[in-house]
């Protein structure tokens, strides 16, 4: 066979580094959507290739829920000094501090559909034309659909049924002003292709993703982490377990599973056997067939 | 799993919505272990809702709300599958007719495409359709699944009759690579799994030929072609003279020492470095991202084209397409688009339309020339400045372009220039 071919992921990697070109290429003012999950470190991995040896020559955007794990913003603040890249922080506390939203009420109340305004709100503060999230295709029906250049409107919104066609290599990130643009670098990922590229390129990602010994209770199939933003119901009891988490996000809805695996080689092993989707631990997904799409539509990563 | 040297392979399927086709692809997510626990139980539970009997695969493949209520594909989907020997991207994409311009786009950046036909009903206009749009988009493989052979009684005869009837008008096709495989996605037979049933047939299922297909062929390896996306001019110290031409090689083979020609300047110099953040390359090819270094300092942005200097692509404004209109507001006689055209963009014109082209019969259309959604025609496009083009069937990347209307900033029309 001819030597002249990519592996799947070099191909991955390389189309992921031309949607991060053109970003920069078309847009005046792009910022990277940085969550402390594996997905947006994957993508800022990709950015400091793509531009090297420049630096990433737009900042990171953190939506700052207040219920992070502590873990998280420190991986966070230790990458963006060693990238010397600028931090931008949306935070959701300021956002119902000011009366922009109000806290979810209820037994499953999170913070998690509060992120959408605050993120507007950050991406119309700093004028941001474009931000570049770590979103792929096969976490979610309703994102399979979606463009690698995705047109949001002066709302923020997302239109499912009225996105511009993407054909071969070109990408149309024409707009007007007040609109912006999400774009998708990963799309074509999936969660084994992330964990396959984490281990061969050696990228560093937060100690949560491996296993450790941790607090928690079980909640919803699966271990949430006691933290202060928990409140322990009627039978529920903490227990010390060693799990790791599969995918980050809020503290109080991102449950843990039982786990030995606490290398990345490990991690890889124990992904490409699981019988559940990464997704599957999150509450936030878990609320109606469509949950994802109708937060999408709002505006949401 | 060993996956070092797995290749990926984008596939794209067609067909309307009784033929099978999510059902095809749900059997093949489902054979190939691509469907998780969690998801397997959400289409069980719909399944039951619905009243259908056991599990509805057709379902794994739903995805938006509108389509769910009315049962039918709307956009363009993208599903995932690996294997222990490739990586797949599927785009599937409805079949109906006034979704053309979502076969189009699927069907751009597919290696191989997938025609579904209900063996009950053989070659229908539908057919002819996707057969001529796989051919049109060069989609280089082509693969003819005659579906619901179980309620064909597993005929051979029935299979064979099908296959001279897509060969009849297949000759006038350019799609070189046809293959036919007899299936039933619904039981699984030829899809994952060899078939127990059609002892007749010889071939492999469809899953192995996915698997096998010879596809490092499919990219262009001869004509060298560089466009330029943005130039790297770090801010540092240690890089200050540094000045890296970023982009993704869409064909051929670059290496350091190379002759080359930056268009349309005609500057002419040699190629110093091919930059990594892991180290300088000792060649690059398509479709790899690098940084290339000149040795001499010359004017480069965004837009130009690097190209070796003993070949290169015709700077020129005028020329033939193909054009598929994509957009609701038909296109305006002589008005003017942007059209992007690898990383160059200009402004262009539709100076002539030529002939529209039936998809149905194949045949020319002369007299109505107005080009509304989905239609395909033949044009004269002139640009305000030369374009480095690439005729289409030699080059997907430097033969293709869309046009951009400027009062909208919608993507109106994709073009293959001939």
């Amino acid at each position: 066979m001819s030597r002249y071919y990519l592996n799947y992921l070099d191909e991955l990697e390389s189309e992921a580094i031309f949607i991060l070109r053109e970003v920069w290429a078309q847009f005046q003012n792009p910022v990277i959507l940085f969550s402390g999950g594996k997905d947006s470190i994957v993508v800022t991995h990709l950015a400091k290739k793509a531009f090297y040896p420049s630096r990433i020559p737009f900042p990171l955007m953190h939506v700052d829920t207040g219920h992070n794990f502590p873990e998280t913003i420190r991986f966070r603040d230790d990458l963006i000094n060693e990238l010397e890249a600028q931090l931008i922080v949306g935070s959701v506390q300021e956002s119902i501090d000011q009366g922009r939203v109000a806290e979810e009420r209820g037994k499953n109340a999170t913070r998690n559909a509060l992120q959408i305004t605050t993120l507007l709100d950050a991406i119309e503060m700093h004028k941001v034309d474009c931000a570049i999230g770590g979103g792929r295709r096969d976490e979610e029906k309703a994102r399979a659909k979606e463009r690698f250049f995705s047109h949001r409107d002066d709302f923020g919104q997302w239109d499912p049924k009225n996105q511009r066609p993407e054909l071969w290599n070109l990408l149309n990130g024409k707009h007007f002003e007040g609109e912006h643009f999400r774009a998708f670098p990963i799309s074509n990922w999936t969660e084994m292709d992330v964990w396959n590229y984490i281990l061969r390129e050696n990228i560093k990602i937060p100690s949560l993703y491996f296993a450790h010994e941790r607090e928690v209770v079980w909640r919803s199939n699966s271990w949430i982490p006691v933290s202060e933003h928990l409140k322990l119901e009627d039978g529920e009891k903490v227990l010390t377990k060693k799990i790791r988490f599969r995918t980050l996000g809020d503290i109080t809805i991102t449950g843990g599973i039982e786990s030995e695996a606490d290398t990345l080689e490990k991690i890889v092993t124990e992904v490409a056997a699981m019988k559940q989707t990464e997704r599957g631990n999150r509450s936030d997904d878990k609320r109606s067939e469509t949950a994802m799409e109708d937060r999408k539509r709002q505006g949401y990563f | 799993m060993k996956i070092d040297n797995n290749q990926l392979l984008r596939f794209t399927t067609a067909g309307s919505v009784d033929d099978g086709k999510s059902t095809l692809i749900g059997r093949l997510l489902y054979d190939s272990k691509a469907i998780f626990e969690d998801q397997l139980a959400a289409v069980e539970t719909t399944s039951k809702k619905k009243g259908h009997a056991g599990v509805d695969l057709a379902l794994f493949t739903d995805g938006l709300r509108d389509e769910r209520e009315q049962g039918i594909t709307i956009d363009v989907a993208y599903r995932y599958f690996t294997t222990p020997k490739r990586k797949f991207i599927i785009a599937d994409t409805p079949g109906h007719i006034q979704y053309t311009r979502n076969m189009v786009t699927g069907a751009s950046t597919a290696n191989a495409a997938l025609i579904l036909i209900d063996a009950r009903n053989g070659v229908i206009e539908q057919t002819k359709r996707h057969a001529f749009i796989a051919s049109l988009l060069q989609i280089p493989h082509l693969i003819v699944c005659i579906n619901k052979m179980d309620l064909v009684d597993y005929s051979e005869q029935v299979y064979n009759d099908i296959i001279i009837q897509f060969e009849e008008f297949s000759s006038k096709l350019y799609t070189k690579d046809i293959q036919f495989l007899p299936i039933s996605a619904l039981d699984g037979d030829n899809v994952v799994n060899r078939s127990t049933r059609m002892d007749w047939y010889q071939g492999a299922p469809l899953l192995h030929t996915l698997e096998h297909m010879h596809i490092s062929s499919d990219i262009n390896k001869i004509d060298a072609r560089f466009p330029v996306q943005t130039v790297i001019r770090p801010q540092r110290d240690e890089f200050i003279d540094y000045r890296g031409y970023a982009g993704r090689v869409a064909s051929g083979i670059f290496r350091p020492g190379d002759a080359i020609t930056v268009l349309p300047s005609g500057f002419t110099s040699k190629i110093k470095s091919i930059d990594t953040l892991e180290g300088t390359l000792e060649e690059a090819f398509a479709p790899m991202s690098a940084a290339i270094t000149l040795e001499d300092d010359i004017d480069v942005s965004r837009g130009d084209m690097i190209v070796k200097t003993n070949n290169k692509p015709t700077p020129t404004q005028e020329f033939d397409a193909m054009l598929c209109w994509l957009h609701n507001d038909a296109a305006r006689p002589r008005a003017k688009y942007t059209i992007l055209h690898t990383s160059n963009e200009q402004k262009a014109m539709i100076k002539e339309v030529l002939y529209k082209i039936d998809i149905n019969t194949y045949s020319r259309e002369e007299e109505n020339k107005e080009l509304g959604m989905n239609d395909i025609a033949r044009i004269k496009v002139r640009t305000t400045r030369p374009l480095m083009i690439d005729e289409y069937r030699d080059n997907r990347i430097t033969g293709s372009f869309i046009l951009i209307d400027d009062a909208t900033h919608e993507t109106v029309a994709a073009g293959m220039i001939l």
